[in-house]
C-alpha cells in the first residue's frame, strides 16, 4: 500500500466513520482510498467544496460523536486551522493527516518538514496545542494514525499526523490490525439531549473570566499529555559523543548516516522525537547532561531545533543541518555533516 | 386556585435573558423557532447550529443540543452533524453577514449537494453585532459605518438576494422570504419556519426561510420606525413570497 492509503486504512481500522477531504498533492490518494473505503463499512465519505468547509464538516461529525478525519497537505493544512482553533477550543478530538509539503505559498509538492511549528505550536489563533505525531515509515503510519484517534478521545483534542511527500508516496508492507468495534457517541456529544438537559458545544465565552477559566483548564490538560504522552526513539546513543536528532523521514535517512558513521569507528548516535507534540524533552535532557554534541538535521530551515535547544538548555552545543524547499538530504550528504560535526566533538 | 396563561415562554426556550437591544428581530425568531422544535414534540431529537454575529448567543437561551460554528461555517458544520444523524433534526440559524459574506461557499455547496437540512436566515441589511458596517443585503444610499455617505454600487456592488442566488440549483427545495413587519408576519414565519422543518423530516432536502429583520440600533431608527423600514424599503429589494417550491405532501415519517 501506498503510505496515503495505509493512513486511511488505519482511520477506518480505528473506528473512523467520517472523512471529509478536499484535493491537493501529494495526499490525493488518501482522499480517493477514503472515497471508497469508508462507504464500504458504513461511513461518510464527503468531498468537501474547500479546506475551510472540510475541517468544519469534520468538526460537525466530531461533536455528533463520530471519529472524524479529514487530511491535506501544507496549503491546505493553512485553510483548515480556523477549524482545528475551534475543534481545540470546543475540546472535540479529531483526526488531522498533513503530508507536508514545501512551502512558503503554493511552494513545491516535493516533501518538507516546514510545517514542524504550524504543527506543534497550535497553528491557528488562540492559546492551545495539538497532539503531533511523526511517523518515519509506513508501519509507524499506520500504527501512529490508529493511536491518534485514541489519544484525541483521550483528552477531547484534535492530533495531527506530520507526515511528508515521501511517507505519501512511497509504497510498503503493513501489518494491519483488525478493526476496531465503532465506539458509540460519547456523553457530551450532541446526539439530541432526549429527556435531559441541553447539552452546548462552544468556546465562545462572554461572562468575565469564564474565558480565562477555560484556558487555565485546557492549560492543565496540556500539562497531563506533556507528562503522559512523549514518544521518542534512541538508536545508540548510549556512548555516542555526538547525537543526530531528527523526526519523520529525515531521522530515516539519518540512521544510515549514523550507521556508517559507527562503521567509521565515530561514536555516533540518533535520537528520534515519534510525538512531536509533547515534545521528549525530558529524555533529550537526560542525554545532554552526559557531555555531548548535538546536529539536528530537518527538511526546513531549522524549527525543531529550537525543542531541541530548549532541551539540551546549553549543556552542550547544537548545530543545525536543513534542506528547505522541497530538498531531500541523501545518508552521503548528511554523514559528511556527522564527520565534521563530530571532529568538534574530539576537540 | 387555577390560573389561565394567555402567553408563556414556551418549553423549547431555557430561563435566559436575552441580549438583544430594543426592537431587535432575532427576540421573536429565535422563540419561532424554540417553539416549533417543542411543538413538534423534538426537543429530545434536536441539533441546532448558532452562527457568529448577533445569535451568537442562542445557545444559551435554545432548550436543546446547540452547538457554536466558525463565522460562516454553520451549514458544513449542520452538514457534519446531520450526516452523522440522519434522523435527527438539524438546521443552522444565520445573519447575513455570516450566510451572505464570509459563508457564502459554505450555503451554496450545502444547498447544492441537497444536504437534508433547514436554514433560517436573518437579514437585517447590516453586520449587527459589531456596530452596524456594511453587509452584502445593505441598501443602496443606505448609511453604514463603513459606508458613511450611503452604499454606493460603483464601489459597494449591489444587494446580494440570497434565495434568487439558490434558486437555481436543483438540490433546493423550498425558499420562501418573508417580512418581519408586524404582529401578522411573525404567524406567517412560523408556518414558513414549520415547512422547513417539515420538508427535512420528511427528507426532502434543502431549505431556507429568509426573514427581513429589524435592527433599530444599527439603522438609526426607533423600533417602530424599523418595521416601516422593513415593509417599505427592504421589502421592494427583497421581495418577500415563496421563491421556489418543490416540496411533496409525502406524511412525515417517525422521527
Amino acid at each position: 500500500m501506498s503510505g496515503n492509503e495505509v493512513a486511511g486504512e488505519a482511520a477506518v481500522a480505528a473506528g473512523c466513520r467520517f472523512y471529509a477531504g478536499y484535493p491537493i498533492t501529494p495526499q490525493n490518494q488518501l482522499t480517493e482510498y477514503m472515497s471508497r473505503r469508508v462507504p464500504e463499512v458504513g461511513g461518510v465519505f464527503i468531498q468537501a467544496e474547500s479546506e475551510l468547509a472540510a475541517i468544519n464538516m469534520v468538526f460537525g461529525a466530531a461533536a455528533a460523536g463520530a471519529r472524524a478525519m479529514t487530511s491535506s497537505s501544507s496549503p491546505g493544512i493553512s485553510l483548515k486551522q480556523e477549524g482545528i482553533s475551534y475543534l481545540a477550543g470546543c475540546e472535540l478530538p479529531a483526526v488531522i493527516v498533513n503530508m507536508n509539503r514545501a512551502g512558503p505559498g503554493l511552494g513545491d509538492v516535493t516533501p518538507s518538514q516546514a510545517d514542524y511549528f504550524q504543527s506543534t505550536r497550535g497553528g491557528g489563533h488562540g492559546d492551545y496545542r495539538t497532539i503531533t505525531l511523526g511517523p518515519q515509515n509506513l508501519q509507524e503510519l499506520y500504527d501512529l494514525t490508529y493511536l491518534a484517534f485514541e489519544l484525541a478521545d483521550r483528552y477531547r483534542n484534535p492530533a495531527l499526523i506530520l507526515g511528508d511527500g515521501i511517507l505519501a508516496q512511497v509504497m510498503e508492507p503493513v501489518r494491519l490490525k483488525p478493526l476496531r468495534r465503532v465506539r458509540p457517541a460519547p456523553a457530551w456529544a450532541l446526539t439530541g439531549c432526549g429527556d435531559g438537559p441541553p447539552r452546548k458545544i462552544l468556546s465562545l465565552f462572554l461572562k468575565p473570566g469564564v474565558a480565562e477559566a477555560h484556558n487555565w483548564r485546557l492549560a492543565a490538560k496540556y500539562r497531563r499529555i506533556e507528562v503522559r504522552e512523549q514518544r521518542w526513539d534512541e538508536f545508540q546513543v548510549e556512548d555516542a559523543k555526538l547525537v543526530v536528532a531528527a523526526f519523520g523521514s529525515s531521522a530515516r535517512i539519518a540512521r544510515a548516516s549514523v550507521q556508517a558513521a559507527r562503521e567509521e569507528g565515530l561514536a555516533v548516535g540518533l535520537f528520534r522525537p515519534v510525538s512531536l507534540w509533547p515534545f521528549p524533552y525530558q529524555p533529550l535532557r537526560r542525554l545532554a547532561e552526559g557531555r555531548r554534541r548535538f546536529l539536528v538535521v530537518e527538511m526546513n530551515l531549522g524549527q525543531m531545533v529550537e525543542d531541541v535547544r530548549l532541551a539540551v538548555e546549553n549543556r552542550g552545543p547544537v548545530s543545525f543541518y536543513g534542506r528547505p524547499g522541497g530538498g531531500v538530504p541523501t545518508p552521503e550528504e548528511i554523514l559528511k555533516v556527522i564527520r565534521k560535526t563530530y571532529r568538534g566533538a574530539e576537540r | 386556585m387555577s390560573q389561565t396563561y394567555l402567553f408563556k415562554r414556551t418549553e423549547g426556550l431555557q430561563d435566559a435573558p436575552t441580549s438583544f437591544c430594543p426592537g431587535c428581530g432575532h427576540g421573536i425568531l429565535l422563540r419561532l423557532v424554540a417553539e416549533l422544535v417543542w411543538e413538534l414534540g423534538l426537543r429530545g431529537r434536536t441539533v441546532g447550529v448558532a452562527p457568529v454575529g448577533c445569535a451568537v448567543t442562542a445557545y444559551d437561551y435554545w432548550n436543546f443540543d446547540v452547538t457554536e460554528a466558525a463565522h460562516g461555517r454553520a451549514p458544513a458544520v449542520a452538514t457534519g452533524i446531520k450526516r452523522v444523524h440522519p434522523d435527527r433534526l438539524v438546521f443552522t440559524y444565520q445573519g447575513d453577514g455570516d450566510l451572505a459574506a464570509i459563508g457564502t461557499a459554505e450555503i451554496v455547496h450545502a444547498a447544492n449537494r441537497g444536504e437534508n437540512l433547514t436554514t433560517v436566515f436573518v437579514n437585517n441589511a447590516v453586520y449587527g453585532m459589531t456596530r452596524g458596517q456594511m453587509a452584502p443585503t445593505t441598501m443602496l444610499g443606505q448609511k453604514t459605518t463603513t459606508t458613511a455617505a450611503g452604499r454606493d454600487p460603483r464601489q459597494h456592488g449591489y444587494p446580494l438576494r440570497v434565495c434568487e442566488m439558490l434558486a437555481g440549483l436543483d438540490g433546493v427545495v423550498y425558499l420562501e422570504r418573508l417580512a418581519l413587519s408586524d404582529p401578522a408576519s411573525v404567524r406567517r414565519i412560523k408556518a414558513a419556519i414549520r415547512k422547513g422543518f417539515e420538508c427535512q423530516l420528511s427528507g426532502q432536502g434543502f431549505s431556507l426561510i429568509e426573514v427581513l429583520s429589524p435592527c433599530p440600533v444599527n439603522w438609526n431608527l426607533s423600533p417602530v420606525d424599523s418595521l416601516t423600514y422593513v415593509r417599505e424599503v427592504m421589502s421592494p429589494v427583497f421581495p418577500p413570497g415563496v421563491i421556489k417550491d418543490r416540496t411533496c405532501q409525502k406524511p412525515a415519517p417517525g422521527v
